[in-house]
C-alpha cells in the first residue's frame, strides 16, 4: 500500500433541480428517470478507467455536481460499492459528498456514512431567505439548518458550508449576519467565495463582466464580438433587470478581509483565497488540486491530471450516455500534454492559491529547476509592488496580492 | 523603331475623380487595342499593388505602350501615361501630365464634376495639353449625360456633346475615345537631332537593373552607351538599356528619339539622383537649359514609427530602406522616444502617403507598427535670430525662447451640393478656414474656397468632410505658404511623467478642448493598473485638463478547482498577451493603439 501512486477520484453529477442564476457549471434539470441511465455509464466508465489505475491508492473521492444529494439513496450505495471493488481506497481517505439543502433526507445520509463518505459539504450560501430566492436558490436557511443537524445526528464530524458574498445589494452588515449565524453551528470547514459574474449565466445578463447593467438585449455579446441571443426569457429579463447593484470592489474587498478576521477569531484559518479551516479540517481533496497531485474524473464533463496529461471528459450528456466507455480514456474529448514549463507554471499560480504559497525545495526537488532563478523578474517586481512575501524557502500572497492575484498569476506565466 | 513616324504617336493620360472609372478605361483601351486578350486581362491591368486594387486608387503612376488600327487604316502608337489620383501626389501629377500631350478626361455620367476633376483639368490647361471629355458609365440607372455634358461645358467650358458617351466597363462606345485619341490628341514635336533633352516622370527600382528611369523624349535622342546628366541633381551614368512598356513588362528597343515615351537604365542606384520631374541629358552634347517645373518634393506631413516589438528595429530599417528605392518622397531618420524606444520620424507627402507606407510595411513586411500622430513641418522663428524647421513636437524649444511661429496654409476647394454647404462651412471654420469665395456650379452644387491650416486636416478632416456632407463632398488642396499663428505644444502627462510620443502642436485657442478629448480618450484606453493614474494635459507646464483612471482594487478568481484550471489558465494567458501590446512608460502600460488615438478626437 504504501509505494502506491496517490490518486484522487473526482465523480461529477450533472444534476440540478434547478439552475441556479450565478451557475455556470456543467449542471441542469433532468427527468428522474435519467438518473438510472447516467449511474449505469457512469459506473462503465468507472470500470474501464480503473483498469489503467491497479498500482494507486485513492487518498480522496470527491462528489460533485451540480447536486449530487439529488440521487436517490441506492444510486449512491451502488456507486461505492462498484468504487471500492474497482480501485484500492486508503482506510484514511477523504471522501465528500456535495449535498444541498433541501434534498437530504435521513435515508440518504444514513447511506452515505454507510458508503464511507466522510465528509458532507452543504451548499448554503447565504443564511439570508431574500438573497437566496435572488440567487434562484432551492431552499431557505431553515432548510440548510434541518440538514445540518440532521447530518450531525447521522454522524457526519466534517461539513464544510459553502458560502457566498458580494452578492447583489449587500452589504458588511448583512454578510456579517450569515457569517455570525454559520459560526454558531461550529462547522469544520467553511468556503466563502465572492460572486463570480460567469458568462452565459442570467447574472451575466444583468450585470455585464464588470458589474456594470447591460442596458439593452445584444448590447453585452457586442463586448464579446460574438452575437449571442439573451438566454432568458422576456420575464425573468425584467425580473433580473431589478437586482439591486452589485457591491462596488471597494466593498466587496472589506466584506472578503472582515471575513478572514472574523474567521480566525472563531479559530478558522484560512488557508486557501476562498478556503477556511479549523486546524486540521483542510479539505485535502482540493489541496490535492493546487499541488500536483494526480485526479481522475470520472463523469460528464470531468477533468483528469495524470501523469503530466490533461483530459477533458465528453460534456454532452446524450453523447456520453451512448458512448462506449468499457475501454480506458474512451470518454475523454480533449487531451493534452503538458509541458515543463507548463507544469512549472500550474504549480506556481496553483500553489500561491495557498496561503503557505509555494516553496523553492519542492520546485527544485519536482523540476529539477531553480525556481528564484528562473521568476527572479516576477519575484523582485511583484515584492516591489507588495504583492507577494518571501521568506525562504516560501513565497506568498500578501492581503494585496490576494486581492489581485490574477495580475501576481500572470507574471508566471513563461514565454 | 528609328524610322517611326512622329505623327503616328500619341502621347496622353487619363485624368478622372476618384472612381470614375480612370482603371477600367485605362483596362480596356489595352484590351481593345489588341495587345492583351481578356484572358490575360487582370482586373485593372495599371494598378499593379494590391494596396491599389484595394483602394481603388492609384498610387505610382504606371504606363504603357499599346498599337492601335485606326479607321484610316494607319496605325498608332498609344502611350498611355497613367497619373496618380490622390492630392497628395499632385507633384507627380503634374509631370506625369508634363509628358503628355493630351488628357482624356473621364466623368462620371452620374455624379459629374468634382473637386478633384477641376483640379486635375486645369492642372492639365497649364501643360498645354488638349483635353478630351468623355462621359463614363452611361450604364448606371442614374447616369445624366446631358446634364454631366452641360455642366463641363458650363464649368470647364469644352465642347462637350459630341464628346464619347461610354460605360469603360461594358465596352459600350470606347471605339469612339480611341478615335478621339488619334484626332484629337495632337503629335508630339521636337528634333531627334537636337542636344537630348528629357522629362523624367516616374523611376522604379529593379535589383537587376537598378533605377528604371521613365521620361519622356522631348528633343534628341538616347540610345544605349549614351552618357547622360541628370541636370538637378547632376548625377552621370552611362546608357544600359533604353526601351517602352508593354503591359506589365519592359521592352527594349534601339533608341528613343523626339517625342517618344519610354525607360532607360543605367546602372543607377539611387533613385533620388533620378528625381521626378529633373530634365535628362547628353553629358556630352547637354542641352541649354532644363525643361521647366522640377521642383524638389518636401514631405508635407511627418510621424513616429516604431516597431511594435523593439528587437524588430533593423527590420523596420530594411523595409524603410526598401520603400525609398522606390519612392524618392519618403523620407526618414533615426529617432528615439522615452515612450516607445528606437524607431524612425518620417516625412510623407500627406496623410494618404503615410498610410500607405504604413500598410505596406506591415503588410508586405510583416512590420507591426506603432505610428505617433503626424504632424506638419513648423517653422520657428527664435528670438535670437535662428530659424528651426519642427518635424518632431517633442523637439520645440522653451517657449520663451520663440520669437514667433508659422504653419503651413493650403488652399482647398471643397465641391459640395448645396443643402450641405452650411455644415462644410462650419467645418472649416471649426478648422481654422479663411473663406476665400464660393462658385456655384450649377444649382444645386457649390465649390467653396478655403484657406486652411495644414495641420487642421491631416487628421481627420477628410472624414469629418465625408460624414457632414454624407459622402457628397470631394475635396482637394494646394499648399499656398506659411502663416504666422498662435501655436503651443501639447503635452500629455501619465501619472505625473511627460510622455513624449503624445505631444502635439495644436493652435492655442483649441488647446484645452484638445486637451480635454485627449484625456477623455486615454481613459479610455488606459487599463486600469494597481494604483490610481492621473492623464493629464498640460500646455508650457501648466495643466489644462485631467482625467483619472482609477486603481484596480479587485482581479481575483473566487474559485479553481481541477475542472477549472485549463480555463482559468487561458484567462491568464489572455491577461499575459494584452500586456505585450503595451508599452511601459514610467510604470504606467499604455496599449500601443493609444499612440493614435489623437488622430480620432472628431466627435461627428
Amino acid at each position: 500500500m504504501m509505494n502506491k501512486r496517490e490518486l484522487e477520484l473526482y465523480i461529477h453529477i450533472p444534476f440540478c433541480a434547478r439552475k441556479c442564476a450565478y451557475c455556470d457549471f456543467l449542471s441542469f434539470a433532468v427527468p428522474e428517470s435519467t438518473y438510472r441511465d447516467y449511474m449505469d455509464k457512469l459506473i462503465e466508465e468507472i470500470y474501464g478507467q480503473s483498469l489503467c489505475f491497479p498500482d494507486s491508492c485513492v487518498i480522496s473521492i470527491f462528489l460533485g455536481g451540480g447536486t449530487p444529494s439529488l440521487l436517490p439513496a441506492d444510486l449512491i450505495g451502488e456507486l461505492f460499492a462498484v468504487l471500492y471493488g474497482c480501485f484500492t481506497i486508503a482506510e484514511d481517505a477523504e471522501i465528500t459528498i456535495e449535498a444541498n439543502p433541501g434534498t437530504l433526507t435521513m435515508e440518504k445520509l444514513e447511506v452515505y456514512r454507510e458508503s464511507g463518505i466522510n465528509r458532507l459539504s452543504l451548499g448554503l450560501q447565504s443564511a439570508d431567505d431574500m438573497e437566496l430566492k435572488m440567487l434562484g436558490r432551492i431552499h431557505t436557511f431553515d432548510d440548510f439548518l434541518k440538514s445540518y443537524q440532521r447530518a450531525r445526528q447521522v454522524g457526519f464530524d466534517n461539513i464544510s458550508v459553502d458560502l457566498m458574498s458580494a452578492l447583489p445589494g449587500q452589504d458588511l452588515h448583512s454578510w456579517k449576519n450569515t457569517l455570525r449565524k454559520v459560526m454558531m453551528l461550529k462547522p469544520e470547514h467553511i468556503s466563502a467565495y465572492s460572486l463570480i459574474i460567469e458568462e452565459g449565466t442570467p447574472f451575466y445578463e444583468r450585470y455585464g463582466r464588470d458589474g456594470e447593467p447591460l442596458e439593452e438585449e445584444g448590447v453585452f455579446s457586442q463586448r464579446d464580438g460574438c452575437q449571442a441571443k439573451s438566454i432568458l426569457p422576456g420575464n425573468d429579463r425584467e425580473r433580473y433587470r431589478e437586482l439591486p447593484p452589485l457591491p462596488d470592489e471597494e466593498t466587496d474587498r472589506r466584506i472578503y478581509h472582515m471575513t478572514r478576521e472574523l474567521l480566525a477569531s472563531q479559530g478558522y484559518e484560512r488557508y486557501e483565497i476562498s478556503n477556511y479551516a479549523r486546524p486540521g479540517m483542510e479539505c485535502r481533496h482540493n489541496i490535492g488540486y493546487w499541488t500536483g497531485v494526480d485526479y481522475l474524473g470520472l463523469g460528464l464533463g470531468s477533468s483528469s491530471y495524470i501523469g503530466g496529461y490533461r483530459y477533458h471528459n465528453e460534456t454532452g450528456l446524450k453523447k456520453y450516455l451512448s458512448l462506449d466507455l468499457r475501454e480506458a480514456g474512451a470518454a475523454a474529448r480533449e487531451i493534452q500534454e503538458l509541458s515543463l514549463e507548463e507544469k512549472m507554471e500550474e504549480f506556481m499560480f496553483l500553489g500561491l492559491r495557498m496561503m503557505q504559497g509555494v516553496s523553492g525545495n519542492e520546485f527544485l526537488g519536482r523540476f529539477g529547476r531553480n525556481m528564484w532563478k528562473l521568476y527572479d523578474k516576477a519575484f523582485r517586481k511583484l515584492q516591489d509592488q507588495g504583492l507577494i512575501e518571501i521568506e525562504a524557502p516560501w513565497v506568498r500572497l500578501t492581503g494585496r496580492g490576494i486581492d489581485v492575484s490574477n495580475r501576481v498569476f500572470s507574471e508566471f506565466l513563461l514565454d | 523603331m528609328a524610322e517611326m513616324d512622329q505623327n503616328k504617336i500619341r502621347n496622353f493620360c487619363i485624368i478622372a475623380h476618384i472612381d470614375h472609372g480612370k482603371s477600367t478605361l485605362a483596362d480596356r483601351i489595352i484590351e481593345m487595342t489588341g495587345l492583351l486578350t481578356s484572358r490575360e486581362m487582370q482586373s485593372q491591368v495599371l494598378d499593379n499593388m494590391d494596396l491599389e486594387r484595394e483602394r481603388g486608387i492609384t498610387i505610382k503612376a504606371q504606363t504603357v505602350r499599346t498599337v492601335y488600327r485606326a479607321k484610316d487604316g494607319e496605325e498608332y502608337i498609344f502611350n498611355l501615361i497613367d497619373t496618380p489620383g490622390h492630392v497628395d501626389f499632385n507633384y507627380e501629377v503634374s509631370r506625369s501630365l508634363a509628358a503628355c500631350d493630351g488628357a482624356i478626361l473621364v466623368v462620371d455620367a452620374a455624379q459629374g464634376i468634382e473637386a478633384q476633376t477641376l483640379a486635375n483639368v486645369y492642372l492639365a490647361l497649364d501643360h498645354d495639353l488638349d483635353v478630351v471629355p468623355v462621359i463614363n458609365k452611361i450604364d448606371l440607372a442614374s447616369a445624366d449625360p446631358d446634364r454631366v455634358a452641360n455642366e463641363i461645358e458650363d464649368v470647364i467650358g469644352l465642347e462637350a456633346h459630341d464628346a464619347p458617351r461610354i460605360s469603360a466597363k461594358t465596352g459600350l462606345n470606347v471605339e469612339e475615345v480611341l478615335e478621339a485619341i488619334v484626332h484629337r490628341v495632337p503629335a508630339p514635336k521636337g528634333d531627334p537631332g537636337a542636344p537630348l533633352q528629357a522629362l523624367i516622370f516616374d523611376s522604379v527600382y529593379d535589383s537587376y537593373k537598378g533605377v528604371i528611369v521613365f521620361c519622356r523624349v522631348v528633343e534628341g535622342t538616347m540610345k544605349k552607351g549614351t552618357r547622360v546628366r541628370m541636370m538637378a541633381t547632376g548625377a552621370e551614368a552611362e546608357i544600359v538599356e533604353v526601351g517602352y512598356f508593354g503591359a506589365g513588362q519592359f521592352i527594349s528597343c534601339e533608341s528613343l528619339s523626339a517625342g517618344m515615351v519610354g525607360y532607360l537604365t543605367a546602372s543607377i542606384k539611387n533613385v533620388k539622383d533620378t528625381m521626378v520631374g529633373d530634365t535628362v541629358t547628353d553629358a556630352m552634347r547637354p542641352c541649354a537649359s532644363p525643361l521647366p517645373g522640377y521642383k524638389k518634393v518636401t514631405p508635407m506631413v511627418y510621424c513616429g514609427l516604431y516597431p511594435a516589438d523593439g528587437a524588430r528595429y533593423n527590420d523596420l530599417r530594411e523595409a524603410l530602406e526598401k520603400l525609398q528605392l522606390n519612392d524618392a518622397s519618403l523620407f526618414f531618420e533615426p529617432e528615439t522616444s522615452v515612450a516607445l524606444g528606437f524607431g524612425f520620424r518620417c516625412g510623407f507627402l500627406g496623410l494618404l502617403h503615410l498610410e500607405i507606407i504604413q500598410e505596406r510595411l506591415e503588410r508586405e513586411y510583416n512590420l507591426d507598427l506603432v505610428t505617433t500622430a503626424p504632424s506638419v513641418v513648423y517653422h520657428i522663428h527664435k528670438k535670437n535670430g535662428e530659424r528651426i524647421e519642427l518635424t518632431n513636437p517633442t523637439n520645440m524649444p522653451d517657449p520663451t525662447e520663440i520669437d514667433y511661429m508659422e504653419e503651413p496654409i493650403v488652399s482647398a476647394e471643397i465641391m459640395v451640393t448645396t443643402e450641405f454647404v452650411g455644415a462644410i462651412m462650419t467645418l472649416c471654420q471649426e478648422r481654422r478656414g479663411i473663406y476665400k469665395g464660393m462658385e456655384y456650379m450649377e444649382e444645386t452644387r457649390a465649390l467653396l474656397k478655403y484657406d486652411l491650416p495644414l495641420n487642421e486636416i491631416i487628421y481627420d478632416f477628410f472624414d469629418a468632410l465625408k460624414s457632414r456632407s454624407r459622402g457628397y463632398a470631394s475635396f482637394d488642396y494646394d499648399l499656398k505658404g506659411y502663416e504666422q499663428a498662435d501655436l503651443v505644444k501639447l503635452d500629455i502627462l501619465v501619472n505625473r511623467e511627460e510622455v513624449d510620443a503624445l505631444s502635439f502642436i495644436v493652435h492655442g485657442a483649441s488647446a484645452y478642448e484638445r486637451g480635454r478629448k485627449m484625456c477623455e480618450k486615454l481613459k479610455e484606453e488606459i487599463p486600469r493598473h494597481l494604483f490610481e493614474i492621473p492623464i493629464q494635459a498640460a500646455v508650457g507646464g501648466k495643466i489644462i485638463a485631467r482625467e483619472t483612471v482609477k486603481a484596480v482594487r479587485k482581479d481575483v478568481l473566487a474559485k479553481c478547482y481541477g475542472g477549472d484550471i485549463t480555463r482559468k489558465k487561458k484567462l491568464l494567458e489572455k491577461q499575459k498577451e494584452g500586456k505585450k501590446r503595451m508599452r511601459q512608460v514610467g510604470n504606467v502600460e499604455i496599449p500601443q493603439k493609444a499612440f493614435m488615438s489623437v488622430l480620432k478626437l472628431d466627435d461627428e
